[in-house]
């Protein structure tokens, strides 16, 4: 799947996450802009692991800060 | 000049708010006398201890202290040293052949704390390039051995077998992995379903660590822990285990029936790189390990006093960790920390600790009053706990 196809399917899987509606842009982090704690973090890397079949391990997570570091993340590891 | 304090900042305000309601700081409280091992005085009164990890009463036990007088005479008051140069005395060795008597496995190896045990064993079976799939809820001392290693740290939801299978699959062919759980979890006191989850972890051809650091003593036929318990202690690869609990002094270990377990001893840097137990204390913990193989009677009392607990405040309206009593550990679900530290604070003027757990260390973001139970605390003992905490808990406005 293409970066743009990996795009549109996790932010399908980012919405019921993004509990504020705070608008989503790749600059977007995750524990500034959005505020998660870390459960919500590992509820949402568990729906991206489970929708891609992918493992992303909390080594790869800590270099994971922004939305568009994840979709580059996400494409990568599908290989 | 960046003060490199300013990180705590966050931490520092809400103590601030805490203190500042006039509370007494629940982090701070001094035992001036142990008078046994549940009562003690603090703050000048008479308190009973429900929140000390000492299942199974062994502080006091007068063998267990004559054991450690002794070797104090005979030994002196510390090794001085490394369990790989100066600092294995025979204690070291007896200790360590009474863990192997106790969990009928062929190696075992003390650490100075449970927590270095947990540190040097994570961090050296698993190296770069390996796997270690964990549950969340796992303690400090398991993520610190993650985060010591280079391994790839994969965490799966607490107790959900499926999550942790899922992970398992995902994992790339011919890299090394390693399961980690725990018997007991401490915060809410809840079990793991070990069997089910050692035979998923097995089936994908992963290596097994329990942590039965609150089940060592009490849970299973022989106090083995919640495997034993579930029958698959022999599946286990890495038992984890504490002095600081059951047996009544400090100090860690592991055991395991792997051929080439004794390498660690060369390898494992919280091992070597560390002093070894005071004589005493390896000689109080063999005590104390070796009555606790036939410690049946205090065990079938402990599981009466949890129950008779869970049960009691249930009844009097508080919300539990647990629907039912799974452990030594009763947790109380407090509604927030502000009315956690005022009802830690009732209990202690009614006559009772217990362990106030707050975020980061609870899971969910949850405050808790935790409560362990004792063999040593008598069924009054538990019924004036329970009045303690009725009186507490109406007065904060809990229940």
């Amino acid at each position: 799947m293409d970066r743009a196809a990996t795009a549109a399917r996790i932010a399908e899987l980012i919405e019921p996450f993004n509990k504020k509606g705070v608008a989503i842009s790749d600059a977007t982090t995750f524990a500034g802009d959005l505020e998660w704690d870390s459960l919500t973090v590992m509820d949402f890397v568990a729906a991206i692991e489970d929708e891609f079949d992918i493992i992303i391990s909390m080594n790869q997570q800590a270099e994971i800060e922004t939305y568009g570091q994840l979709i580059d993340a996400v494409t990568k590891l599908q290989g | 000049m960046t003060d490199l304090f300013s990180k705590f900042d966050g931490l520092i305000e809400q103590r601030r708010a805490l203190l500042s309601t006039g509370v007494t700081d629940p982090f701070n409280l001094v035992m001036e006398k142990v008078i046994s091992p549940t009562v003690a005085i603090c703050n000048g009164r008479e308190t009973i201890l429900l929140g000390t990890y000492n299942y199974m009463g062994m502080t006091f036990d007068p063998d267990v202290i004559a054991a450690g007088k002794q070797a104090l005479d005979e030994f002196g008051s510390g090794t001085t040293g490394s369990r790989v140069l100066n600092g294995t005395y025979a204690g070291h060795r007896a200790v360590e052949d009474a863990l192997k008597e106790f969990y009928g496995m062929d190696h075992a190896m003390v650490f100075s704390t449970g927590y270095q045990a947990n540190l040097g064993i994570i961090s050296t079976m698993a190296g770069k390039g390996d796997y270690i799939v964990l549950d969340i809820d796992s303690h400090a001392s398991i993520w610190d051995g993650c985060k010591m290693g280079d391994a790839e740290v994969v965490p799966f939801k607490h107790n959900d077998i499926e999550a942790m299978e899922k992970r398992l699959k995902r994992i790339p062919e011919g890299a090394g992995k390693l399961v980690v759980l725990e018997g007991v979890y401490s915060m809410l006191g809840d079990i793991a379903p070990l069997k089910d989850m050692i035979a998923v972890a097995k089936a994908h051809g992963a290596m097994v660590l329990v942590d039965e650091a609150h089940s060592m003593g009490f849970i299973g036929p022989n106090g083995r822990g919640v495997a034993e318990d579930q029958g698959v202690l022999d599946q286990v690869d890495f038992v984890i285990g504490t002095f600081s609990k059951s047996v009544g002094t400090v100090g860690g270990f592991c055991v395991s029936n792997h051929p080439k377990f004794e390498i660690l001893r060369l390898v494992c840097r919280p091992y070597v790189f560390t002093a070894s137990l005071p004589p005493s204390v390896v000689h109080t913990a063999s005590t104390s390990i070796r009555k606790l193989m036939h410690a049946a009677d205090k065990r079938a009392h402990l599981w009466e006093n949890s129950k008779t607990l869970h049960a009691g405040l249930i009844q009097r309206g508080f919300k539990l960790g647990t629907e039912t009593p799974q452990s030594a550990i009763i947790s109380v679900i407090m509604p927030d920390l502000e009315r956690g530290a005022m009802m830690w604070e009732a209990l202690l003027h009614e006559g009772l600790y217990v362990n106030l757990a707050r975020p980061p260390a609870t899971p969910a973001g949850m405050t808790l009053l935790r409560c362990s139970l004792c063999a040593a605390h008598s069924a009054d003992q538990v019924q004036t706990i329970i009045g303690m905490f009725e009186r507490a808990g109406k007065a904060v406005g809990i229940i």
